[in-house]
């Protein structure tokens, strides 16, 4: 019943040898954008005479992405489901603000934690992840349940939260933050060599035990495989880019004269030629396990396929028995949540919580999330593709700032290449038909 | 013999348009009754009524001698009831797996979507349905209207329902698949579904129902077996709202 099969069928045509790019399963879109991401370093890498791939400026970029990156993988859903949030980047001074008075005022004055108290880092963040879940929630009441367009709730919302934080702080700046929270930040908090190590080889393995389980598990449905050329390629890429990864923050040395302070405070001497590494950062690590969980529930769970499926056909989701006004809550909950784990490693980055922390975050998240393959008319977008955009985004920045590009310069060319990625996305999709 | 579904003085009324009006039509198992009307006659709402989608302001629904509370299309399911929307209600940016289970979704034993054994089942059924169709991996939107119809089918089917409603089911379809439609139809109505069809198509109507209903707003005109009417009688109830002159 199919005509356009059968036309196919008379007219004779054999079908073309399968691509490359079909033989490994690849999306050709995640692979332009990895191009992209890869010219973007490649030509401020020789703009820069080669100071720009060096394991410190990687290392920066890497800690400078992460807390937009983190927001852009719940702005994906937001956008997914056919919505908007302006307001993350408010939510995230709100969360900071909250979470800096837990630890310097609140917990030390209310509950008599002692300044240093071990669980002070930790009471402080469950407490903006409540805040964040809370807020993120009450917006998505009122956008699911009150039918106030999404854009309307977090516009207020940006006005609202910016300025909630301000009256939680006087509008001062509270710092300096605990040390153990400080520790989610990027450099106050690295793995060292070995740790780096061991954690990129777990994880090698397990991205290769997953590629292996589903295989096995198509085999068992008697579905075509991949050959298995093609299966050892993708894990040989797939472990040289997490090990390629772990080896370049592992060359990254800590400067001698910090390590002598270190050891001066133990009141040690620093012996004679000693080195250490930084390694990963905890808000990189905390970044990866967001991205895997987020991915999980996009792919994995029943929440992430009624995301889809509202956002593709909101109607067809409904007849379905999708409660569609909770699912726009539970969405609006998560961007919440990752807003408030933004705060944790935004405000640590800087050891302290300013008014204008976050400030136009709400921009370059979705930006990132954009840039990544999300499209405002729903029901299309991925997780990694928003970390990717996110890196991108960084990436144009901090290089147009080590060349020394004028600063309104720098933003009237981040704002145009997200403009030219959006219409790029837009020519490959109708030329592929996919979407 | 109790009938399979019996709706009793139904009535819905939409920002003061009466939508349906007191309507009463009952429905055996192994029978299909046709819908007829214009367009705005009532003939979706009555039975999105039944598919749970909006709810009655009065009347009851009867199912199996039993009276049934629907307030969502999660309870029409819970009767085994099945519903062919108009605009056959998928997601377009889903592959057909994804679709077939909407809302139903087969989990592993961790909880997780189990994508595999979806896929499967989606192509046992289909093999059965449609066997030309392979696209299984792509979205729908990628699909033909008649491959598209046989997804939204293939979910009514796969389910077990016993209660079928299509809404328009061949009105984007070309000849040859609107014949798959019909020869399903009869195939379903053989294994005893009882089946509410919604057309436009009086031909259609006459050749595969047993009974015929004739809307019009929002009331029913009347209800006729399709041996004592002929399609005239049929299309004079439609226009002009008026039972049939019964011969003496």
């Amino acid at each position: 019943m199919t005509s356009s099969d059968t036309d196919r069928a008379a007219s004779g045509k054999t079908p073309a040898r399968p691509k490359l790019t079909d033989t490994l399963e690849l999306d050709t879109r995640l692979l332009g954008m990895i191009g992209a991401f890869i010219a973007v370093l490649v030509v401020f890498n020789l703009l820069t005479d080669g100071r720009f791939l060096t394991p410190r400026n990687i290392f920066n970029l890497t800690i400078q992405t992460v807390s937009v990156a983190i927001m852009a993988t719940g702005m994906v859903f937001v956008i997914v489901t056919r919505h908007i949030d302006l307001s993350v980047g408010a939510l995230l001074a709100t969360c900071s603000a909250v979470m800096a008075m837990m630890q310097t005022a609140w917990l030390p004055q209310v509950l008599g934690l002692p300044l240093g108290h071990p669980m002070i880092p930790w009471l402080a963040i469950a407490a903006g992840i409540f805040a964040g879940a809370a807020i993120g929630a009450f917006q998505g009441y009122l956008t699911g349940y009150l039918f106030i367009p999404a854009f309307i709730v977090t516009l207020g919302g940006l006005l609202v939260w910016r300025n909630t934080g301000w009256y939680l702080t006087n509008g001062q700046t509270i710092g300096p933050l605990d040390p153990t929270f400080q520790m989610f930040g990027g450099i106050n908090g690295t793995l060292g060599a070995f740790w780096s190590w061991v954690l990129g080889i777990v994880a090698t393995l397990a991205a290769l035990a997953a590629l292996w389980a589903k295989r096995r598990d198509k085999l068992r449905h008697g579905f075509a495989v991949k050959p298995l050329w093609a299966e050892f390629a993708l894990g040989a890429i797939i472990a040289g880019a997490i090990l390629g990864f772990i080896k370049i923050l592992n060359s990254y040395e800590v400067p001698a004269a910090r390590l002598r302070r270190e050891f001066e405070a133990r009141s040690e001497v620093m012996p004679e030629g000693y080195t250490e590494v930084y390694g990963l950062p905890i808000s990189v690590l905390l970044l990866i396990v967001v991205a895997v969980v987020m991915t999980v529930i996009a792919r994995k769970t029943r929440l992430g396929r009624y995301i889809f499926a509202a956002g593709g056909n909101p109607q067809a989701a409904e007849l379905s028995g999708i409660n569609t006004r909770l699912l726009t809550v539970k969405v609006f909950t998560i961007m919440g949540v990752l807003c408030a784990i933004s705060a944790v490693v935004a405000s640590a980055r800087l050891t302290n919580h300013s008014n204008d922390i976050g400030t136009l975050d709400e921009l370059r998240v979705i930006a990132a999330a954009v840039i990544g393959g999300t499209a405002l008319a729903g029901g299309l977008g991925t997780i990694y593709g928003a970390i990717l955009g996110a890196l991108i985004m960084q990436s144009l920045q901090s290089g147009m700032a080590m060349v020394g590009v004028d600063a309104p310069l720098q933003n009237i060319v981040v704002g145009s290449v997200l403009v030219l990625a959006v219409l790029i996305d837009i020519i490959y999709r109708r030329r592929t038909g996919k979407g | 013999m109790t009938p399979l579904v019996d709706i009793r003085n139904l009535s819905i009324a939409f920002g003061g348009v009466q939508a349906v009006d007191d309507v009463s039509i009952n429905l055996y198992p192994g029978e299909v009754v046709g819908l007829l009307g214009h367009n705005g006659a009532g003939k979706s709402t009555l039975i999105k009524i039944l598919s749970g989608a909006y709810r009655a302001d009065s009347g009851e629904i009867w199912i199996d001698g039993k009276k049934a509370t629907i307030n969502s299309p999660r309870d029409a399911r819970a009767y085994n009831i099945e519903t062919i929307h108009q605009t056959l209600a998928l997601a377009d940016n889903l592959p057909a797996p994804a679709n077939l289970f909407l809302g139903r979704e087969l989990r592993t034993m961790f909880g997780f979507l189990d994508d595999s054994r979806m896929e499967s089942e989606t192509r046992k059924i289909m093999a059965r349905l449609n066997p030309n169709f392979r696209k299984i991996a792509e979205p729908v939107s990628a699909l033909s209207g008649g491959q598209r119809q046989s997804v939204a089918i293939a979910r009514a089917v796969y389910f077990n329902a016993r209660i079928l409603i299509m809404d328009e089911p061949t009105a984007a379809l070309g000849v040859h698949e609107t014949k798959m439609v019909a020869d399903l139809i009869k195939e379903l109505k053989a294994q005893g579904l009882g089946i509410f069809l919604i057309s436009h198509d009086t031909r259609e109507m006459m050749e595969l129902c047993d009974r015929v209903s004739v809307m019009k707003n929002g009331q029913l005109i009347g209800t006729e077996r399709v041996e004592d009417v002929t399609e005239d009688d049929i299309l004079s109830m439609i226009i002009m709202g008026k039972k049939p002159e019964k011969a003496a």
